[in-house]
């Protein structure tokens, strides 16, 4: 149901500015957001995007001159408690929920918060939480703990609480950028019924594909300014991409014929009970093999078993042509095989350290002197040539890996590895958290690696990445591989109806 | 890069601070007392740190990698207790050198084991080193209390002495024991690939595994080493009382903590040095020996050590602060 | 009972080890299951439980007080000098006095930490050094034994003699102890303060942005805390009839032992009342089947030790684990 254009918008900003210490992190934007409307608010990392919500859920303030009407209302100043009394929630990224108390417990919070204490007697609050949940079409045990739960039904339990609080505009920040696409598709649904309440919901999301699927309009911003506000019907990808960036964006099949080259990874008949069944693979010196799939599909499980996290219960693993059977991931390693985790804020990369540690974490025994102790000057040695190689930009080695933008961190992951002289390098969802222009630059390191000999599997969530960066693609679908496309022959969407079918 | 930043990074940040302080506390006791700033008290000094200075080592390497081991003093009686069964056993006083050498393998076998043990609670059923430590500090102590039956253990050989009372070139012996032991836990901590990977696992245990590094290895490793040098400790302890007895030394357990804290060490593992520690175990004996010539008695350098604590976190905070002002200024 | 032992697993399990702890001792000897062996339980334990709920609120809020011991110390010690001064008191006054000044001393743990933005475990390792040293300074460590009666008298709650003329009988802090257990209950499940203490120990920062008063909750977690060392110290002088400065010096870390091995999670947003009781009864139940069982006291705490860490590593189950992943480590950052 779209909104009535001629009802007063939900919100709508004019003239916001906000600036920390000399840097102008908004200047003048306007911003307006339609009752029942979903609206995505669109841009590359530091673009300004989480100061906005914050301006207007009452984080920070805005700069004198700022105009701001909330459902047809003009507010002069605006606090946290004001803005949820004003029916305003957000949803942010890490979602804020507590993962030791039960579903009912979270969803009901922000009732519990107060300075003068009062009685909970349990079970009054209930009824409602369990109204909230089937208002959203969703079945959730009230009693299970949070923490028990998939990153997806978190998100469910986030919305709902919001809602407990008469919410009629939601921010959402970044959702899915941990969901798979089948969790997205079912949080879309949801945020379709919200609209279909008459909620207004302002969505933030690096993903394209489902920024224009969602959403009615989108709001783009750049370095702080307001690009424009565009319908989303008609709008494509590419042209989006090129909104944000300010640059074109190269979107072009890639894939080569490599089946001549020698096989450097081959599996035969692999299986790992209740994850993945008989994967039978090659992958050859200079490939990408791209590997997509739903959620579920084994695709992160199949990495793990291969780097001997999670060894195999059957099966063969041949590394250029010797049977190989990693105990640990210290085996793999040593014989040349690297992973990418698709975790890099808590698996990829140890946040407080810093680059040059994080750097040669995986190759100590070749930063060490005669006396078999550390380096300092191979390690630096070792960190500036990969820096330099890969190009990233940073401050100093010694800095925290955490001050660096998501692109960043991610060519300090693929460094890190390269500097082990993998024959081998996994990939998996390597783009998460990555801005759009960014990616770009990502995936051109990894066509040059493979140019030079590399044999890389991509693991990916997204069908174009995969399409149009891998030599071939294979699907997996419930733990096995069900199919093999040549995205040179394929069709993107050729591909999208046969995994969302 | 100033000479600070030069300094700052080969010490530690915490270190200049730490040093004002210490000059500090040496010029106000010099002023209060002529007897502070003698031959006679450095000496003193210099014989009464060590053996804190080494269960500070034992406590500061599970701190830095997001534990704690609350079981130092009693792994150190124990370690005593074995060196002293040893020595009884090949004739208490009149025991030769060969008997002390076996004694102290022991003892520091004991040391390691009982720190093992924990290592592998820690690393492999992932229990908390706060609970894991503690049930090995009743379980020792019981140990220690059923053996002994609380009584002392004394008459050991006289060589022992140069051990607990002598000195090299008017240097204490403990205090060489102690600074060996610190340069030892330094390379160890800035150069070795165990130190390494302590500070990795202290900052994020499973980023640490999936980058390839031995982390459970790493984790038996921490606490059998800190195992080990609580049995220096407990060697010293006994060379130095003449006797071995369950409890000694207990007021320490948590002085070593206060001293890795007072020396920047975060306490949630990751990031610190030995040498600030160092620096701060120095400032506590000084304040403890300042004040005994003075004539305050050990518990009110205890309350100092306290509020000393307390008085630098302070200043920790108004630094940070006024650093994230000027920050922001510029 | 299924959702019993999949919501506190912890709980759970340590209930049935205990039981079949009573059980055994109760076929194994003819003393253990007597009424006099039980009463003697309760008197004997009830101060440590008191502490242990106390000490658990913190826990719930995600921090630590190591200082909590040494403080019913200095409780004791200046609520004598009180007593003394006013010539006497009585035992509302006592609980008035000893509550509040154990408040008060939470509340300097509660200021410092909040102030300084450090770590529970940092103010309250140097405030038990600060707290012991000036007591020990000024006490000199003389034991005070002239206390007011009605302090020392003791007070039967429960007695009653066997058929063999044996006496059982409860005293007056096993009384205190139900109202300190209950109330502490009370506050943890039936307020919204409780609600969110156990977010705040759970995740801070969202506690935070949800609006949560993190000052309100450090003095909440704090003042709890120091309130039940005050009211276990009052009581503690009740049952030794005197006052020893270093007395309780090093129960901090017994009574710390007994609330994590009830489930109360290191680093908090988990823990409850029961886990608390059954933390302090299965160290207490050890120690007396021992001792029903002719095995030496010396070898009490060695065994208890072994009996603990057996309980550590025979479980798969966390006692909370090492901060593993980024989130745990900012989580654990904030408190």
């Amino acid at each position: 149901m779209k909104a009535e254009p001629d009802t007063a918008p939900a919100l709508r900003l004019r003239n916001v500015s906000k600036t920390f210490g000399g840097v102008k992190a908004l200047q003048s934007v306007d911003f307006e957001v339609r009752s029942g409307e979903v609206h995505c608010l669109a841009g590359e990392n530091g673009c300004g995007k989480s100061t906005l919500i914050k301006l207007v859920t009452g984080v920070y303030t805005a700069d004198p001159g700022a105009e701001l009407q909330l459902f047809g209302q003009t507010v002069d100043s605006i606090s946290p408690t004001k803005a949820r009394a004003l029916g305003i929630a957000v949803i942010w990224q890490d979602l804020a929920l507590f993962p030791h108390m039960t579903v009912a417990e979270n969803i009901a919070f922000d009732e519990m918060v107060g300075l003068v204490p009062r009685l909970t007697f349990g079970h009054r609050y209930k009824t409602r939480v369990q109204a909230v949940l089937d208002r959203l079409n969703v079945p959730l045990n009230l009693e299970t703990r949070l923490g028990d739960l998939p990153i997806a039904q978190r998100q469910i339990v986030a919305i709902a609480r919001a809602l407990m609080g008469d919410a009629r505009l939601v921010f959402m920040d970044e959702p899915t950028a941990s969901l798979t696409q089948s969790e997205t598709d079912s949080l879309l649904a949801v945020v379709r019924t919200l609209s279909s309440q008459g909620i207004a919901v302002v969505f933030v999301s690096h993903r394209l594909a489902e920024v224009i699927d969602i959403s009615e309009r989108v709001t783009v911003l750049r370095d702080g300014k307001l690009v424009g506000v565009y319908p989303t019907e008609g709008m494509t990808q590419s042209r989006l991409g090129e909104l944000m960036t300010g640059a074109l964006l190269e979107n072009t099949v890639s894939a080569q014929d490599r089946s001549k080259a020698e096989p450097v990874l081959e599996t035969v008949g692999l299986s790992r009970h209740g994850e993945f069944y008989d994967v039978s693979l090659t992958i050859r010196r200079g490939e990408v093999l791209g590997l997509t799939g739903l959620i579920g599909a084994g695709r992160t499980e199949l990495a793990l078993a291969l780097i001997g996290m999670k060894p195999p219960d059957t099966g063969e693993t041949r590394l250029e042509g010797a049977s190989v059977r990693f105990a640990s991931i210290r085996d793999s390693i040593a014989r040349g095989v690297a992973y990418v985790s698709e975790d890099r804020l808590s698996l990829g990369l140890i946040q407080p350290q810093s680059i040059a540690d994080n750097t040669s974490i995986s190759v100590l025994d070749r930063i060490l002197n005669g006396f078999g102790l550390l380096s300092p000057r191979r390690q630096t040695e070792l960190v500036c040539h990969w820096i330099d190689e890969l190009a990233v930009k940073i401050g100093q080695p010694k800095d925290a890996v955490s001050t660096l933008s998501g692109g960043n961190q991610q060519r300090v992951v693929l460094a890190k590895w390269l500097a082990t002289e993998p024959r081998l390098l996994i990939l998996d969802s390597p783009t998460v958290g990555v801005d759009v222009g960014a990616r770009a630059g990502i995936f051109r390191i990894v066509r040059h690696l493979a140019e030079e000999g590399l044999a890389i599997l991509l693991i990916s969530d997204e069908v174009t990445e995969a399409m149009f960066n891998a030599d071939r693609v294979l699907h997996m679908a419930d733990g096995r591989i069900v199919g093999e496309y040549d995205p040179r022959t394929t069709s993107v969407p050729e591909l999208e109806a046969r995994i969302y079918a | 890069m100033s000479l600070r930043d030069k300094l700052n990074a080969a010490f530690g940040a915490e270190t200049l601070p730490l040093l004002v302080f210490l000059g500090l506390v040496f010029l106000a006791f010099s002023f209060a007392t002529p007897l502070f700033l003698t031959g006679a008290n450095l000496r003193s000094m210099a014989f009464q740190m060590p053996v804190l200075g080494l269960l500070t080592l034992a406590m500061l390497v599970p701190i830095l990698s997001g534990g704690l081991n609350l079981a130092i003093i009693f792994q150190a009686n124990i370690s005593g207790l074995a060196l002293a069964w040893v020595l009884i056993q090949f004739g208490g006083a009149e025991a030769g050198p060969g008997a002390f050498v076996l004694g102290a393998a022991l003892a520091l076998l004991a040391g390691a084991a009982s720190g093992a043990v924990m290592g592998v609670v820690v690393a492999y059923v992932g229990a908390h080193p706060i609970l894991v430590s503690l049930a090995m500090m009743i379980f020792l102590r019981g140990l220690g209390e059923f053996l002994t039956r609380g009584g002392d253990i004394s008459g050991f050989p006289e060589y022992m002495n140069v051990l607990g009372h002598g000195s090299v070139m008017g240097v204490p012996v403990p205090m060489i024991v102690f600074l060996v032991a610190a340069l030892m836990w330094h390379i160890m901590l800035r150069r070795s690939r165990h130190g390494f990977s302590v500070y990795m696992i202290g900052s994020n245990i499973q980023a640490s595994e999936y980058s390839g590094l031995h982390t459970r290895r790493t984790l038996v490793l921490i606490y059998a080493i800190s195992g080990m040098i609580c049995a220096v400790a407990g060697i010293l302890m006994a060379a130095r009382f003449n006797s071995v007895r369950v409890g000694h030394g207990e007021a320490l357990l948590l002085v070593t903590v206060l001293a890795c804290f007072l020396g920047g060490i975060d306490p949630f593992g990751g990031f610190g040095r030995v040498l600030p520690v160092v620096l701060a175990l120095i400032i506590l004996q000084a304040l403890s020996s300042g004040l005994n010539l003075i004539g305050a008695n050990q518990h009110l350098s205890t309350a100092v050590w306290g509020l000393f604590l307390i008085g630098v976190m302070a200043l920790r905070w108004v630094g940070e602060r006024w650093r994230n002002k000027r920050r922001r200024g510029t | 009972m299924r959702d019993f032992f999949r919501t506190y697993p912890v709980e759970a399990r340590l209930s049935v080890v205990l039981l079949l702890m009573i059980l055994g001792l109760s076929l194994g000897t003819d003393t253990f299951l007597t009424l006099g062996n039980i009463t003697s339980l309760l008197n004997n334990n009830a101060v440590n439980l008191i502490w242990a709920v106390g000490l658990l609120v913190v826990l719930i809020a995600g921090g630590i007080d190591i200082s909590f011991a040494v403080a019913a110390s200095v409780v004791q010690y200046v609520a004598a000098q009180v007593f003394m001064g006013t010539g006497g008191g009585n035992w509302a006054v006592g609980f008035l006095v000893a509550g509040l000044l154990g408040i008060g001393l939470g509340m300097i743990n509660a200021l410092l930490i909040h102030g300084f933005r450090v770590i529970s475990i940092v103010i309250t390792i140097a405030t038990f050094n600060a707290f012991f040293g000036l007591l020990m300074f000024f006490t000199k460590g003389r034991n005070i034994y002239n206390l007011p009666d009605w302090w020392t008298d003791r007070i039967f709650i429960f007695e009653r003699q066997a058929s063999d003329g044996t006496w059982s009988e409860l005293n007056l802090s096993v009384a205190v102890m139900i109202v300190c257990v209950v109330a502490t209950w009370g506050l943890i499940r039936l307020t919204t303060l409780g609600r969110q203490l156990y977010a705040f120990g759970d995740n801070p920062e969202g506690a935070r942005r949800a609006g949560v008063n993190i000052w309100q909750m450090q003095i909440v977690a704090f003042g709890w805390c120091g309130m039940m060392a005050g009211i276990g110290g009052l009581m503690q002088v009740n049952i030794a009839q005197e006052v020893v400065p270093n007395a309780l010096y090093g129960r901090e870390l017994d009574v710390l032992a007994a609330v994590v091995l009830g489930g109360a999670r290191l680093g908090g947003g988990r823990g409850t009342v029961l886990g608390c009781i059954l933390g302090v009864m299965f160290v207490a139940i050890t120690q007396n089947g021992l001792n029903l069982l002719g095995i030496s006291p010396f070898a009490f705490q060695m065994i208890i030790g072994a009996a603990i860490l057996l309980a550590i590593s025979s479980s798969n189950l966390s006692f909370g684990r090492l901060p593993r992943g980024a989130t745990a480590v900012a989580k654990v950052g904030t408190t």
